[in-house]
């Protein structure tokens, strides 16, 4: 039996490991022009604005002479609003998740609000300005306020979480809600005591992405109204209020080659808040994985 | 004989399908009674009814009676999270909660309203003990019980079940994701249980049907074909149709 691999054989599979190593190319260069985009972003951004990452910009209200300029009424603008923003969508959108995955009958209804919320997760956020502006700036008479921004942008990140709270929560395993209502558990005890814990590290990711989503997002409120002139703190509910992709582009925006260069520290701001959103999501997930 | 569980002329409904058809059976007090038969058969089927577990499944109907201790587990007199507290389940795969072994044994008691820390540590103990597992795991109640071998969640899953008091255990092919040696230790441990416990399980292993059970049960289709004293089904049974099955010849 010394045939049993032929020639031809070994042509076959040499041919083959040529393909699978031309593919592996091909991967590695789809991955990197992801990878190499945002290094030539981060470096151009660094280039032009490092020199403005000083004190004076977290320190600053916002000036028309760029040297004194900094974004702190826009830093702690965003930083309201994540504050206010995380807890109440949180409770919304995970109760929506737990009510369509848990409690609602799997009927035509349900069908048809499911499928709006995953076509309201893709809707273009100016659309949500828009709404924002009529419900709560109008008809709510809230004004051009730090509560109407928050409950537009919550409006905005809803529908996100609550696609990924399902998700979260359809990942749970049926023997382990089985196991809960079979020592006589009802709903509600399965829900809270056996399924929520096993989805929570899913929840909170899905929670955290989307609001880093928000932090960056201008449209919907350069809609209602955030102000990019303002000196002081909002105090109140009620305040005007700015935040950091609208200072960003508000000093874009202007014609002096110094405002861009601040601009583009500004930007440095907000990528490494969003890096550190994103990070401690990582923590939060090892930390409850750490339990199962 | 006085049976515990009395099953009248049951019908089950999946929709159109009649996966139970007319069965009527008497359940023993304080013994084993094993349901054998082919995959599909109704065997898992009429397990579930008595604890209500297919109450769950959509679409699901049901004629005839169930009663444990002489009361209809069907009608709307009883809390079916009351029957499920009375009548225990041990499913086919382990399936312990993603805690301490501590917490998935005292998560029965604690659903029913024990707080008292004291109570709770008395529970966890003699449940653990019940179940043979104290001895293994004693010295670290607070691991995660994923952290367990799968026999010793099994017995675990045995440990959160008897931890709220039944009378009833049900096992549903509870030894059949395991290996033999587990497989055996779980046997030997229903032969502790059932003087205390009556205890119903379904299974696919007929030598283990023969092995421990007092009285066992042959389905087929959705009927209930003969159910015997097990010796006696064994070694000689009245429907030819058992001695097929039992023989080796289908299923």
């Amino acid at each position: 039996m010394n045939q049993w691999t032929t020639a031809d054989d070994h042509k076959r599979v040499l041919m083959r490991r040529r393909i699978d190593f031309m593919l592996r190319l091909l991967f590695l260069l789809c991955t990197s022009i992801g990878i190499v985009a945002l290094a030539v972003l981060i470096v151009s951004i660094v280039v032009d604005g490092f020199r403005y990452i000083r004190p004076e910009l977290f320190l600053n209200y916002p000036s028309r002479r760029a040297a004194q300029a900094g974004m702190k009424s826009a830093i702690v603008g965003s930083i309201y609003m994540l504050l206010m923003m995380a807890p109440i969508s949180f409770v919304f959108g995970v109760g929506a998740a737990i009510y369509l995955e848990e409690y609602a009958k799997k009927n035509r209804a349900t069908r048809f609000i499911q499928l709006n919320i995953s076509t309201l997760a893709g809707v273009p956020s100016i659309v949500y300005g828009i709404l924002g502006l009529t419900i709560f700036v109008r008809f709510f008479a809230l004004e051009r306020s730090l509560i109407s921004g928050t409950l537009t942008m919550t409006l905005l990140v809803l529908p996100v979480i609550i696609v990924s709270a399902q998700e979260a929560i359809k990942a749970v395993p049926k023997i382990r809600r089985d196991a809960s209502f079979a020592l006589g558990a009802d709903k509600w005890q399965t829900v809270s005591r056996a399924v929520l814990p096993s989805a929570m590290p899913g929840i909170l990711t899905g929670v955290i992405l989307a609001m880093s989503r928000a932090i960056g997002e201008t449209a919907p409120l350069v809609m209602i109204g955030a102000l990019t002139y303002i000196s002081f703190l909002p105090s109140s509910l009620k305040d005007s209020f700015s935040v950091m992709p609208i200072q960003i582009f508000n000093w874009i925006s202007r014609p002096q080659e110094e405002f861009h260069s601040l601009a583009a520290a500004g930007i440095m701001v907000l990528l490494a808040l969003l890096l550190l959103m994103n990070f401690s999501a990582i923590l939060l997930r090892n930390k409850f994985q750490k339990h199962i | 004989m006085e049976a515990l569980i009395e099953i009248n002329e049951l019908n089950l409904y999946y929709g159109e399908v009649r996966a139970l058809r007319n069965v009527t059976l008497g359940i023993p007090e304080r013994s084993i009674t094993a349901f054998i038969g082919p995959s599909g058969c109704g065997k898992s089927t009429l397990l579930r009814t008595l604890n209500r577990m297919n109450d769950m499944i959509p679409g699901t109907r049901i004629d005839g009676s169930i009663k444990i201790a002489g009361t209809d587990i069907y009608s709307n007199q009883v809390d079916v999270e009351t029957l499920r507290k009375r009548v225990g389940m041990v499913f086919q795969q382990p399936n312990p909660f993603p805690k301490s072994i501590y917490d998935n044994v005292a998560y029965g008691p604690r659903l029913h309203g024990i707080r008292d820390r004291k109570k709770l540590d008395e529970i966890v103990e003699a449940s653990l003990r019940s179940a043979v597992l104290w001895n293994e795991v004693q010295h670290h109640l607070k691991r995660s019980a994923f952290g367990l071998s799968g026999g010793q969640q099994q017995r675990l899953c045995i440990a959160r079940a008897l931890a709220v008091e039944p009378d009833i255990l049900l096992m549903d092919e509870a030894t059949s994701a395991l290996d033999p040696i587990s497989t055996l230790k779980i046997e030997e441990l229903t032969q502790e249980l059932k003087d205390r416990y009556t205890i119903v399980m379904v299974t696919h292993n007929m030598q283990q049907a023969a092995r421990v059970s007092q009285r066992t049960a042959f389905f087929l289709n959705g009927e209930l074909i003969e159910c015997a004293e097990t010796q006696k089904l064994f070694a000689n049974p009245s429907n030819p149709r058992t001695e097929d099955y039992i023989s080796g010849r289908f299923g």
